[in-house]
C-alpha cells in the first residue's frame, strides 16, 4: 500500500464522450511508469485528473497519498507537471521562464541548482533566449526544468516528446532515464510505443479503456501468440494475397515486411513461417522470406485493439 | 461554375449550422437601432427650473406658471437672491434658472421692456442651446398671447401686446459653450475604458489559450492572488494613461481645470479599477480571447458611447434607460470628470458617484475571484 | 515525354536572412511512394508548399506533373490532390457534402459526383455515416476521408502532409494500404511524416535536415550503407554527426560500423545535396 499513484475505476465524460472509462492502476516509489496509447484515448484526461485539473465523474484517484479531489491544494504544492502542450511564456526569456517558477513556489534558481543540473546545463548557453525561439527539443527541456526546479516528490509528465524530433526524444527518454536513478517516481505518456521500452512498466490505453499494465517485457509476452515476419517482393500484392491465405489471421504492414499471425493456434513460429513462404512462392512472389519475431508492444496493442470495432458516433445526424 | 456554387452552398451549409452567429448577425443591428434611436432623442423635458423671483407678483407668478404649465419646465426651488442658485447648479439640481430683477411688473406696465435674465446650465452644448430656445419659446409665446392676460385687463398697458421681452442669456461653466470641453472628459473616459478592460480580458484568456493557466493553477497560487498579479501592473500602465489623457485635454484641446488635479486623478485611477475589474471579471469566466475581446468591446463600447452622457445627453433618454445608464462607470466618471474639470467643485459633491465607482470596483473585483475557475473545466 | 512526376532542381526559399530550404534537388518517377522525412523546422513543408504552387521559390525550379510551378501554377494545382496536416475537409459538413463541395470545385460532374461519393463511402465502410457531420467522426476515420477526398478528381500526383500524426497504429496502418491501393493504380504519392518508421513503407525516401537533404534513396539502400537497423537510427546519425550520445534507442543498432557524418546516398539515384 505504498503506492505513490493509485487510480481506482476513473471514469470522466465530457457531454456524450466517454473518455476515461473505468481507469485503474498503481504506480510504486521511483518507478518510470509509462501510460502509451494513441490521441483520443484519455491520457490527457487522465493526467489532467491526477493533477486536480479535473474531477472525475465517478472513481478515486491519490497522488501521493492525497486525494486529487479532496486535497488538491496541498497536491498542487508538491507535484511537478508538465501540460501536453508547451506551457510556458513564449515572450520570457529561458532565464525569467525558470526564476518565475522557481519564485511561484518559494525557491530560487539558485537554492535549486544542483537538482537541475543535468538537464538546465544544456540550456544554460541559451538562457537569455525567448522561449519562443527554442527548438522543440529544447522547449521541453525548458519546461523539464520549470517542473522540476521546486523539488517535486513526483513528476507527472503529458506527452513530452510528442512532435519532437528523434534525437531530442532519445535525449528526453535518457534525461528521465538519469533521474530515475535518484529516485523520482515519474509518470510519463506518450503515443509512440517505441519509448514503451524504456519505462519499468507500462499502461496500454485506448478509447479511454486500459488494455494492460505490465512491464514492456511482459505485455509483449501477452501477445497470445506466435508472430512471424514476412518479406517478399511487391508488398502490396502481398499484402492482399496473404490476406487471403486460408490460415491468415491477421496482416499488417510493419515498414519493409509483414507481421503475420496465423489462425492455428498449436502450430510453433517456425513451421508457420515456412508455411507462409511456401504459400507465397506458390503465388509466384520473389524474394521471399518468412521468420519468427518477438512480438514488440505495438504488436500487441494491435492485436488488442484490432477486435475493437469502430464506435458508432455519438450524435448521428445531429450537430450540437 | 459549379465550383462557385458549391461554395456558395457550403457557405449557406456553415451558416445554417452555426446558429449562434446567424442570430448576432441579425439580432444585433435591430437592438443597436433600437438603442440608438432612443438614445438619440434630441428633445428635452422634464427641465430641473429654478426661479429667483425677489418681488413676486401678478406678472412673475403667471410667467412663472407658463413655464412650469408648458410641460417641459418642472421649477425645483424659488429663491430670493442670485447667490442662491449657486449650490442648485453646483449639485446639478438646477438645470436652468430665471431670473426676475425685481422691477419685472413694474416695467411691464410702464411699458418698458422687463428684463429677464435666462440662465442656462451649458455643461452640454446641445442641452444648453434647446433649453434656451424652450425657454425663449415660453417666454414670447407669453408675451404674445398678451403678457397672461393680466395686464390687458384694464387696457391701462394697451400697448403690452407690442412689447417684446428679450430674455439675457448667460450660460454657465461653459461660456464659450465649446464642445470641446464637454467632449473631451467624455472621451478620457471612454478611451480608458476600452483599453484597459480589453487589456484585462485578454490577459486571462491568453494564459488560458497558450495552456500557461494550467501551469499556474498546479502551484501554490491562490486565485486572488493570480487575479491581483494580473491587475495591478494594469493598473499602473492605466493610472499613466490618465495622466497622459489628461495632459492631453488640458495642453492640446486647453479644457479648463478649475477643481482639484489630485482628486482628479485619483478619481481617474478609481474609474480604471473599475475597467480592470470588469475586463478581469470576463476573462475569468471564458476561455477564449476572441470572445473575450467581443464581450470587452461590446460591454464597454457601446454603452460608454450611449449611455455616459458623452455624446448623447442622459436627460433626453427614457426613464428606462436612464436607470440602465446608472450601471455604466463611465457615466460616473463622466459626471465627476466635467464637475471637477469645468465646474471646479470638489470631493463634496462628488462623493456619491466615488462611492459607486468605489463600490463597482469592488463588486467586479470579488466575483472575479469568485468566478475564477481553479480547474480546467 | 518524361515520366518523372516531381523534378526538383535546385529548389530554394529564404525568409530574410533564414534559408528554409537550401538548394535542393530530386525526381520522383510516376507511381512512386516517395518518402520526404525530416525533423519539424527541417523546411518539409516550405519545401512542399512550394511544389503544389503555394508559395515561390526563392530561387531554383520545379516541375509537377510536367508544369513548371511558377509559370503554370493553375495547372500544377489541377493536376494534383494535396491533404494538410490539419484537416481539409469541413467539419460541419457531412462527408457527402464534403465531396460534393471539392468535386465540383475541381470541376466534376454530378453525375461524376454521384459515381465516386458511393464508391469511395462504399470502400471506405463509410455509407452508413455518410450524412453525419465530419466532427462526429473518429479521427481516423476523418483522415482516411480526407485521403479519399484528396483524390476524388483522381489526380495524377497526391501531396500528403503528415496525414497520420497522432492516429493509432491500425488506422495508421489502414492509411497507407490506401496509399499503397493509390500507387498501385498509378497515382504519384508524396508523403511527408516524422515517423521514421513510416519511411519503410515508401519505395524511396529523402531525409531533410537543416533544410538540404542529407540522404536519399531507397530504405534498404540507406540503412545498408549506414550499418544501421532502421531509418530512424539512420536519422539520428545524420542530425547530429559524430555521434548522438549513447545509442540506447529501442531500434537496437548495430554494433560494429558506425558512418560518420551526412551524405549519403542509395545506389539507385545519385541526387543528394
Amino acid at each position: 500500500m505504498n503506492e505513490v499513484v493509485g487510480v481506482e475505476s476513473l471514469v470522466k465524460r465530457f457531454g456524450p464522450t466517454v473518455a476515461l472509462d473505468g481507469v485503474s492502476f498503481e504506480v510504486g516509489p521511483g518507478e518510470l511508469f509509462g501510460v502509451v496509447g494513441p490521441d483520443g484515448g484519455g491520457k490527457t484526461t487522465l493526467f489532467r485528473i491526477l493533477v486536480s485539473l479535473l474531477v472525475p465523474d465517478s472513481g478515486r484517484g491519490t497522488v501521493l497519498g492525497l486525494d486529487v479531489v479532496r486535497d488538491f491544494r496541498t497536491l498542487r504544492q508538491r507535484v511537478g507537471y508538465m501540460a501536453g502542450r508547451f506551457s510556458l511564456y513564449p515572450d520570457l526569456s529561458v532565464e525569467e521562464n525558470l526564476t518565475f517558477f522557481a519564485s511561484v513556489f518559494g525557491t530560487t534558481v539558485a537554492r535549486e541548482y544542483e537538482q537541475i543540473r543535468p538537464i538546465y546545463s544544456q540550456l544554460e548557453p541559451f538562457k537569455d533566449r525567448r522561449a519562443a525561439a527554442l527548438s522543440g527539443g529544447m522547449k521541453q527541456k525548458l519546461a523539464l526544468c520549470c517542473a522540476l526546479v521546486h523539488r517535486p516528490d513526483i513528476l507527472l509528465l503529458d506527452e513530452p516528446t510528442t512532435g519532437v524530433d528523434a534525437v531530442s526524444r532519445r535525449e528526453f527518454w535518457d534525461l528521465l532515464g538519469s533521474m530515475k536513478r535518484g529516485g523520482l517516481t515519474t509518470v510519463v505518456s506518450t503515443p509512440y510505443m517505441d519509448e514503451a521500452t524504456r519505462c519499468d512498466r507500462i499502461a496500454l490505453m485506448h478509447r479511454g479503456k486500459l488494455l494492460g499494465v505490465d512491464t514492456p517485457a511482459g505485455i509483449s509476452a501477452g501477445f497470445g501468440r506466435p508472430l512471424v515476419a514476412v518479406h517478399a517482393s511487391d508488398r502490396y500484392k502481398a499484402l492482399l494475397a496473404l490476406r487471403a491465405y486460408e490460415h491468415a489471421h491477421s496482416v499488417y504492414p510493419f515498414g519493409e515486411v509483414m507481421h503475420y499471425t496465423d489462425g492455428r493456434l498449436d502450430m510453433p513460429g517456425d513451421r508457420i513461417a515456412s508455411d507462409v513462404e511456401a504459400f507465397l512462392n506458390g503465388r509466384g512472389f520473389r524474394d521471399v522470406a518468412a521468420a519468427p519475431l518477438t512480438p514488440t508492444v505495438e504488436d500487441t496493442f494491435i492485436a488488442r485493439t484490432a477486435s475493437i470495432p469502430e464506435p458508432r458516433t455519438p450524435n448521428p445526424g445531429k450537430n450540437a | 461554375m459549379t465550383s462557385l456554387r458549391g461554395l456558395l452552398r457550403k457557405e449557406f451549409f456553415h451558416i445554417r449550422r452555426d446558429k449562434r452567429t446567424a442570430a448576432v448577425l441579425i439580432a444585433l443591428p435591430v437592438v443597436q437601432v433600437m438603442l440608438f434611436g432612443y438614445a438619440i432623442r434630441t428633445d428635452v423635458d422634464h427641465v430641473r427650473l429654478a426661479v429667483v423671483d425677489p418681488a413676486p407678483d401678478a406678472d412673475t407668478i403667471s410667467l412663472r406658471n407658463r413655464f412650469t404649465g408648458s410641460g417641459v419646465f418642472r421649477t425645483i426651488a424659488v429663491v430670493p437672491r442670485i447667490a442662491d442658485l449657486d449650490p442648485l447648479f453646483q449639485s446639478g439640481a438646477a438645470q436652468q434658472a430665471i431670473v426676475f430683477d425685481g422691477r419685472f411688473g413694474e416695467d411691464l406696465h410702464r411699458g418698458v421692456s422687463p428684463k429677464l435674465l435666462v440662465i442656462t446650465d451649458a455643461t452640454e452644448p446641445n442641452t444648453g442651446s434647446l433649453l434656451q430656445s424652450y425657454a425663449q419659446a415660453v417666454v414670447n409665446q407669453w408675451a404674445a398671447t398678451g403678457a397672461g392676460g393680466l395686464s390687458g385687463a384694464g387696457g391701462a398697458s394697451g400697448g403690452a401686446k407690442s412689447i417684446s421681452i428679450v430674455p439675457q442669456v448667460r450660460t454657465r461653466f461653459n461660456p464659450t459653450r465649446e464642445s470641446k470641453n464637454l467632449f473631451v472628459p467624455g472621451l478620457m473616459a471612454f478611451v480608458l475604458t476600452i483599453i484597459s478592460s480589453l487589456m484585462t480580458a485578454i490577459s486571462l484568456t491568453r494564459e488560458k489559450e497558450t495552456g500557461t493557466m494550467e501551469a499556474l493553477l498546479v502551484s501554490p497560487l491562490r486565485p486572488w492572488e493570480i487575479i491581483v498579479g494580473k491587475v495591478t501592473p494594469y493598473l499602473v500602465i492605466g493610472f499613466v494613461s490618465v495622466v497622459a489623457v489628461l495632459v492631453e485635454a488640458l495642453l492640446l484641446f486647453r479644457v479648463p481645470l478649475r477643481g482639484n488635479v489630485l482628486l482628479l486623478l485619483f478619481e481617474g485611477a478609481l474609474y480604471i479599477l473599475v475597467s480592470l475589474s470588469l475586463g478581469i471579471l470576463i476573462s475569468a469566466r471564458t476561455s477564449s480571447q476572441r470572445v473575450a475581446m467581443m464581450f470587452a468591446l461590446l460591454g464597454t463600447m457601446l454603452p460608454n458611447i450611449l449611455l455616459s452622457g458623452f455624446i448623447f445627453p442622459l436627460e433626453s433618454m427614457p426613464t428606462a434607460l436612464q436607470v440602465v445608464s446608472y450601471a455604466v462607470p463611465g457615466r460616473w466618471f463622466v459626471t465627476i470628470a466635467r464637475g471637477i474639470m469645468l465646474k471646479g467643485i470638489g470631493l463634496e459633491y462628488v462623493w456619491r458617484e466615488t462611492l459607486f465607482l468605489a463600490a463597482m470596483a469592488a463588486v467586479l473585483l470579488a466575483a472575479s475571484v469568485r468566478s475564477f475557475k481553479e480547474r480546467l473545466e | 515525354m518524361t515520366n518523372l512526376a516531381i523534378e526538383a532542381s535546385a529548389l530554394t526559399r529564404t525568409f530574410g536572412a533564414f534559408t528554409a530550404v537550401d538548394h535542393i534537388s530530386f525526381d520522383v518517377t510516376a507511381g512512386e511512394v516517395f518518402g520526404f522525412l525530416g525533423a519539424n523546422g527541417a523546411g518539409k513543408t516550405t519545401a512542399i508548399r512550394m511544389l503544389i504552387g503555394l508559395l515561390h521559390p526563392s530561387s531554383g525550379s520545379a516541375r509537377v506533373a510536367g508544369y513548371d510551378v511558377v509559370r503554370q501554377t493553375e495547372q500544377v494545382k489541377r493536376s494534383i490532390g494535396y491533404m494538410s496536416q490539419r484537416f481539409s475537409l469541413y467539419e460541419d459538413l457531412t462527408p457527402r457534402e464534403n465531396i460534393r463541395l471539392y468535386g465540383g470545385i475541381y470541376g466534376l460532374t454530378r453525375q461524376q459526383i454521384r459515381e465516386r461519393t458511393a464508391r469511395m463511402l462504399d470502400r471506405l465502410g463509410f455509407s452508413g455515416v455518410g450524412d453525419t457531420p465530419v466532427s462526429s467522426l473518429p479521427l481516423g476515420w476523418r483522415q482516411k476521408l480526407a485521403f479519399s477526398v484528396a483524390l476524388v478528381h483522381q489526380p495524377r500526383i497526391v501531396f500528403l502532409d503528415e496525414p497520420t500524426s497522432g492516429v493509432d497504429p491500425i488506422t495508421r496502418r489502414q492509411f497507407w494500404e490506401l496509399i499503397y491501393e493509390a500507387a498501385s493504380n498509378g497515382t504519384t504519392v508524396l508523403v511527408t511524416t516524422h515517423y521514421m518508421d513510416e519511411a519503410e513503407y515508401c519505395d524511396r525516401v529523402s531525409i531533410m535536415v537543416a533544410g538540404r537533404i542529407a540522404a536519399m534513396g531507397t530504405p534498404a539502400a540507406l540503412k545498408g550503407g549506414a550499418g544501421v537497423e532502421s531509418i530512424d537510427e539512420l536519422f539520428v546519425r545524420l542530425a547530429r554527426p559524430g555521434g548522438a550520445g549513447e545509442a540506447s534507442g529501442a531500434s537496437g543498432a548495430s554494433e560494429g560500423s558506425r558512418t560518420r557524418g551526412a551524405g549519403l546516398v542509395g545506389p539507385a539515384d545519385g541526387e543528394q545535396q
